[in-house]
C-alpha cells in the first residue's frame, strides 16, 4: 500500500463522479478535490482553493482545468499551476485507478523536510 | 535529510553563488518596479527575494477602480505573472508578509519564524487605509479599498445590498462611490472638508465637481463628519456629529491612508510621518534602503504612482551601482485623473497661495468647466482644470519646464491661434507616451491597430493602454481612425460566447441545423477551445432552444444552477423561496422561522425585491431545507426571472388605483422559471406614486387614472440608472401578460449573452420594439406567444431535484474517508 512517501488510499469508485465534474473527500487530516474529465481522465488536488479557499470541487472544469467557483481562477489539474499565473499553485496529488474502476489517491505520509523545497511557497 | 531543529529555524536560502543577497519586503507598485529596473541595469548582480503579503504576483493598484466599477477584469491587472519572477531567478513569497527586522543578524524574519538574511534590504511596503476612531467601524459590511481582495469583497457583498455610505470625498472615495454605483446601489459620499477632492481643488473647484457628481445619482455631503457607523452584527445605518442618520446596507471607508512604517520603526529606523530617506533612497540604517509609498523625502510622503518610478529609476541604479551619484530630488506632482468620467488635471498644490501670487481663473459653470493658475514669480506654480482639459498640454508643459508664462495670462488658457499649430496624431513620434497610467506608447498601440485590435477594448487587453484612468482614451480612439481604415477589425467583438467564433444568429443557425442539442457537442464541433463563460452562455442559449429537448450536462452549469442556490463565500449556500409578488402569510412566515431555526440558519435577510434570504446552509442541507419549506425556488441564483415586485395597491392603499399586488402574483406565475441571457427583475406599481420603482426594472407595470397599465421596459437603479422606456398602456390583465411575454422571448432571442435589457432595448431601439411587441409588425406574434406558452409548459420547480438528484452527489458533502494505518 505504502510506496516511497505516499500512501494510496481508495477513495470511491470512479462511477461516483459524473463525467465533467468533481467531488470532495476527507482522507484522514487531507481535504482533496477528485474530478473526472469528459475525456476520462482523473485528477486530485487539494479542495481548497489557494486564494481565499474556495471549494475547488464545486468549480466548473474546462478542459483539464478547473475553475474555481468563487472568484473564477483556473487551474491546471496536472501541475497545480494557477492559469492567471499569479496565483499560488494548488496542490495536486497523484491518482491510480484500479482495473475494478476505483479511485486511489496518493496521500504523502510525512512532511517534506525544508531542504526539499521552500516551506514559505508549499504553504502559501 | 532531515528537517533541522525546530529552535533554530532554518534559512530559507544560501547565498546563491556568491552574489550579494537583496531582499525586498513589499511587492507592490514600487517594490515590482523596483524590481524591474534593477534587471533592466544589471540582471546579474543580487540573488533577489521578494516577500510581498498578498497571495498574488504585483498587480497595477491604480486599476481597482475599473476592477470594482466592472470595466477590467481582474486577471488583467496583473504586471509580471509568476513564471516572470522564476525566469529571472527572483524568489518570489507571495502570500507572506514580514513581522521583524534584525538589523545586527541582518535577516527578516515572517510570522512562522522562517527568516531570510540579506546583505542589502529594500522596504516598499506602501500604505494602508486610515481607518477613523469612530464605533462601528469592525462591523459586517464595513470595507476599506486597498487591495483586489478588498475589491472582490465589496463586491460581492453589494450585490445583497442597496444602500452605500463612503466616508471619504477624496480621489479613492469617489472612485469607490462609482464603483458602487455599477453595482445598482444607491450611494452617498460623505466628507469631512467643505468640498470634495480636498487635495487636488479648491473650493470653487470642488463645488463644482460635486454638482457633476450628484447630477451622475450620487448624493454628496460635504462639511459632516461621520460619528458613529450603526448596527448590531452588520451596518445599518451610519450617524453624523450633527445627529442626523442615513441608513446603509454598507460602508466603504476611504479617509486618507497611513505609510506602513511599523516594521521599521520597530527595529529603531528613523521614521516620521514615514520613513526618513535620503536622496539615495537610504534609510537610517546604510544598508536598507525604502521606496514608494511608505518613505518619506525631503519632508514629503507622496501618494501616487508618478513620483514612485522617478525614486525606483534611482534606488536601482544606487543598488546596483549602474550610477552610483544618482541623486532624487523629489517630485512635481502632475497627475490627469478621471473622476466618474470628470476630467481632472492638478499640478502642484493648489492650495498653497501666497498673497503676492497671481491667480488666473476661469470658469463656464453651464458646462462645468473650471480651471485655475497660481503664477509665482512669473512662473507657473500650481494649476487645476476640471471638465475640459483643452489648457492641460499647454500647462503641463510650462509646470515641467519651469519656463516663464506668457505676458497675456490670459494665454496660458487661451494660446494664439498661431502657437498652437496643431499637430495631427499621425505625426506623432512612436516613442511618445499616449497612455501614462500604463507607460503605453504610440507605436506599441499603432503595432495592436495593425494586428487587427481596432476597438478601445481589444486595444486594452492587447497594450493595457487605456485601462486606468482612461484620459487618453479620445487620443487612442483618434488613432484607431487613423491607422485602423485599411485592417479588418477584431471579430471577436461580435460572438455570442468567446469559445465558439460566431454571432448570435448564426451559432442559433448552425445548432439549428447541425441538431446540436448539447454544450459539449456545440463545443466540439464549432468550438475552438472551452471556457467557462462560455459553457454557461452555451447551456443557456440550447435551453430556450431546444427546450425540453435540451440535453442537460450538468458539468456545463455554474455552481449555482447546478444545485440551485447561490454559493457564498465560505462554501455555503443561500436560498431565496419564491413569494409571488412578495406576498406572505403568517403561517409561511413561522415555517420559514422555524427552518431558520432548525438549520441555524446564521443570516435571515430581507432582500431587495422583498423575498426572504436565508444565507450560510450547507450543500447537504439544501434538499431538507427545501423540503422543510415547502416553497418553490425562487430562482435567486440564477439568469432568469428574479423577481416582481408589488406595492400594495387598490386591496388596500387609499391611493391606489388598480391591483398592483394582484397583477404581480399573476405575472410572477406566469414567468416563473424562464431564463435569459441575464437576469430579470419586474415591478408593478398600483399608481404614479410607484411605490415599487417600477420604472428602474427591466419590466415594470403601472396602473393609471381610467383602469390602465403603463408597460415600460429596460430600466436599471444602478450605475446605468436608467428610466425605463413606456412600451404601450393596455387594459387587461390579459394584455399585460401577452406584451410582457412577446417582450421577455424577443429580449432571449436577440440579446447577447450578459446583455441586460437597459443595453438591449436601447441597442435595437424603442420605436422597432414597439413595431413589433405591440404591432406584430414582422408578423412574430404568434410565434413569441406560442414560445411563452412552451416555456411556461416545461416549468419545473429544480427544488424538486431533492427528491431526484439529477446527479450522483449533487448535494453531497464531503465524505470522509479514514487514513490507513501506516505501517
Ligand atoms: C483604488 C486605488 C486607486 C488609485 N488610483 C491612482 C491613480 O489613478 N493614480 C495614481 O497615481 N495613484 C493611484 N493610487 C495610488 C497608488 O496605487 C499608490 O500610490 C501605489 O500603489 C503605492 O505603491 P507602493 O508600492 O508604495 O505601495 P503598495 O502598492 O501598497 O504596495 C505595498 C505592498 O507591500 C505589501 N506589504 C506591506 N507590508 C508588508 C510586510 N510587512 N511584509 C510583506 N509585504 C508587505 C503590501 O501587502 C502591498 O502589496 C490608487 C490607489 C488605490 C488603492
Ligand atoms: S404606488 Fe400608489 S397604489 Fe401603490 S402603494 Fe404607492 S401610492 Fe399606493
Ligand atoms: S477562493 Fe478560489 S478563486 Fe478565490
Amino acid at each position: 500500500m505504502s510506496s516511497g512517501e505516499i500512501t494510496y488510499v481508495t477513495v470511491g469508485p470512479v462511477s461516483a463522479i459524473p463525467p465533467g465534474m468533481g467531488r470532495a473527500y476527507h482522507v484522514g487530516p487531507h481535504r482533496i478535490a477528485v474530478f473526472r474529465t469528459r475525456s476520462g481522465r482523473v485528477f486530485a488536488t487539494a479542495q481548497r482553493c489557494p486564494h481565499r479557499g474556495g471549494p475547488l470541487a464545486d468549480g466548473m472544469l474546462v478542459g483539464e482545468q478547473v475553475v474555481c467557483p468563487l472568484h473564477a481562477f483556473r487551474f491546471d489539474l496536472h501541475t497545480g499551476q494557477c492559469e492567471q499565473s499569479h496565483v499560488c499553485p494548488v496542490q495536486t496529488y497523484p491518482v491510480d485507478i484500479t482495473p475494478e474502476g476505483w479511485i486511489r489517491i496518493g496521500i504523502p505520509t510525512r512532511f517534506r523536510s525544508s531542504e526539499d523545497v521552500s516551506p514559505l511557497l508549499t504553504s502559501c | 535529510m532531515t528537517g533541522s531543529p525546530a529552535l533554530t529555524p532554518p534559512a530559507l536560502s544560501v547565498q546563491r553563488e556568491g552574489r550579494p543577497r537583496l531582499v525586498v519586503v513589499g511587492n507592490g507598485m514600487a517594490g515590482g518596479r523596483l524590481l524591474e529596473d534593477i534587471l533592466a541595469c544589471d540582471p546579474q548582480r543580487f540573488a533577489i527575494t521578494v516577500f510581498g503579503e498578498e497571495p498574488y504576483g504585483n498587480y497595477n493598484r491604480i486599476l481597482l477602480s475599473e476592477v470594482l466599477n466592472g470595466s477590467q477584469e481582474a486577471q488583467n491587472i496583473f504586471l509580471n505573472p509568476l513564471a516572470w519572477y522564476a525566469e529571472n531567478g527572483i524568489t518570489l513569497h507571495a502570500g507572506r508578509k514580514v513581522v521583524r527586522i534584525d538589523r545586527e543578524q541582518r535577516r527578516v524574519y515572517c510570522e512562522d519564524g522562517q527568516s531570510e538574511p540579506y546583505d542589502l534590504l529594500v522596504l516598499a511596503t506602501g500604505s494602508k487605509p486610515f481607518i477613523p476612531p469612530i464605533p462601528g467601524t469592525t462591523l459586517r459590511g464595513v470595507f476599506v479599498f486597498r487591495t483586489l481582495d478588498d475589491c472582490r469583497h465589496i463586491a460581492s457583498y453589494a450585490r445583497q445590498c442597496r444602500r452605500a455610505v463612503v466616508i471619504g470625498g477624496g480621489l479613492l472615495g469617489l472612485e469607490a462611490a462609482k464603483g458602487l454605483m455599477t453595482h445598482d446601489l444607491d450611494v452617498t459620499v460623505v466628507e469631512m472638508a467643505p468640498y470634495l477632492m480636498s487635495v487636488q481643488l479648491d473650493e470653487p473647484g470642488g463645488r463644482v465637481l460635486g454638482q457633476t457628481i450628484e447630477r451622475l445619482g450620487i448624493h454628496v455631503r460635504t462639511a459632516t463628519t461621520t460619528k458613529e457607523i450603526v448596527g448590531h452584527t452588520h451596518v445599518t445605518a451610519v450617524r453624523f456629529a450633527d445627529g442626523t442618520e442615513i441608513p446603509a446596507d454598507m460602508v466603504v471607508i476611504a479617509a486618507g491612508i497611513r505609510p506602513n512604517i511599523d516594521l521599521a520603526r520597530e527595529c529603531g529606523l528613523a521614521c516620521e510621518r514615514a520613513i526618513v530617506v535620503d536622496d539615495q533612497l537610504r534609510t537610517s540604517d546604510p544598508n536598507i534602503y525604502a521606496v514608494g509609498e511608505c518613505v518619506q523625502h525631503n519632508g514629503v510622503v507622496y501618494g501616487l504612482v508618478a513620483p514612485i518610478w522617478e525614486q525606483t529609476k534611482v534606488l536601482a541604479r544606487v543598488l546596483t551601482g549602474s550610477d552610483p551619484h544618482a541623486r532624487y530630488t523629489g517630485s512635481r506632482i502632475a497627475t490627469r485623473l478621471k473622476v466618474m468620467g470628470v476630467d481632472l488635471v492638478s499640478l502642484g498644490r493648489i492650495q498653497d497661495v501666497q498673497s503676492s501670487d497671481e491667480v488666473v481663473q476661469f470658469s463656464e459653470p453651464a458646462r462645468q468647466v473650471y480651471w485655475k493658475a497660481i503664477i509665482r514669480n512669473g512662473r507657473l506654480h500650481a494649476a487645476c482644470l476640471l471638465g475640459d482639459l483643452g489648457p492641460a498640454d499647454q500647462l503641463q508643459r510650462l509646470f515641467h519646464s519651469g519656463a516663464e508664462v506668457p505676458q497675456r495670462r490670459v494665454e496660458i488658457f487661451f494660446p494664439p491661434a498661431a502657437s498652437a499649430a496643431p499637430v495631427t496624431l499621425a505625426d506623432l513620434p512612436d516613442a511618445q507616451q499616449i497612455c501614462d497610467c500604463n507607460g503605453v506608447s504610440k507605436g506599441t498601440i499603432v503595432a495592436a491597430i495593425r494586428a487587427g485590435k481596432c476597438t478601445l477594448p481589444a486595444i486594452g487587453k492587447a497594450t493595457r493602454a487605456g485601462t486606468g484612468c482612461g484620459s487618453c482614451k479620445k487620443i487612442i480612439k483618434g488613432l484607431i481612425e487613423c491607422f485602423a481604415d485599411s485592417v479588418t477589425p477584431d471579430p471577436s467583438e461580435d460572438w455570442y460566447v468567446p469559445a465558439v467564433p460566431m454571432d448570435k444568429p448564426t451559432l442559433v443557425a448552425e445548432i439549428r441545423r447541425r441538431g446540436l442539442k448539447s454544450v459539449s457537442a456545440v463545443l466540439q464541433e464549432l468550438g475552438h477551445g472551452e471556457d467557462e463563460k462560455s459553457k454557461n452562455g452555451l447551456a443557456s442559449l440550447l435551453k430556450s432552444l431546444w427546450g425540453k429537448e435540451y440535453i442537460d450536462e450538468r458539468d456545463a452549469r455554474f455552481i449555482n444552477d447546478r444545485v440551485h442556490a447561490n454559493i457564498q463565500k465560505d462554501g455555503t449556500f443561500s436560498v431565496v423561496p419564491r413569494m409571488y409578488g412578495g406576498v406572505t402569510t403568517p403561517d409561511e412566515l413561522i415555517r420559514i422561522g422555524q427552518v431558520a431555526k432548525k438549520y441555524q440558519v446564521p443570516m435571515v435577510k430581507i432582500t431587495g425585491g422583498q423575498r426572504i434570504d436565508l444565507l450560510g446552509i450547507r450543500k447537504e442541507d439544501l434538499p431538507k431545507v427545501w423540503a422543510d419549506l415547502g416553497m418553490p425556488s425562487g430562482y435567486a441564483y440564477t439568469k432568469a426571472l428574479r423577481t416582481v415586485k408589488t406595492c400594495v395597491g387598490s386591496e388596500f392603499c387609499r391611493f391606489g388605483l388598480n391591483d398592483s399586488t394582484g397583477m404581480g402574483i399573476a405575472i410572477e406565475k406566469r414567468f416563473q422559471g424562464f431564463e435569459f441571457p441575464a437576469k430579470v427583475k419586474m415591478a408593478v406599481s398600483g399608481c404614479p406614486r410607484n411605490c415599487a420603482e417600477a420604472t428602474v426594472k427591466d419590466v415594470g407595470v403601472v396602473a393609471t387614472e381610467g383602469g390602465e397599465w403603463e408597460i415600460s421596459i429596460g430600466g436599471a437603479a444602478g450605475a446605468h440608472v436608467r428610466k425605463s422606456d413606456v412600451l404601450c398602456r393596455v387594459s387587461s390583465r390579459e394584455e399585460v401578460l401577452r406584451i410582457i411575454g412577446r417582450f421577455l422571448i424577443y429580449y432571449r432571442d436577440n440579446a447577447k449573452w450578459l446583455e441586460r435589457t437597459y443595453d438591449f432595448v436601447p441597442r435595437i431601439g424603442l420605436d422597432k420594439i414597439r413595431d413589433i411587441i405591440v404591432h406584430d409588425k414582422l408578423g412574430l406574434g404568434e410565434y413569441l406567444d406560442a414560445e411563452v406558452e412552451k416555456m411556461a409548459a416545461a416549468y419545473v420547480d429544480p427544488w424538486l431535484e431533492r427528491e431526484h438528484p439529477a446527479y450522483e452527489g449533487q448535494f453531497d458533502g464531503e465524505s470522509r474517508i479514514p487514513l490507513p494505518m501506516v505501517t
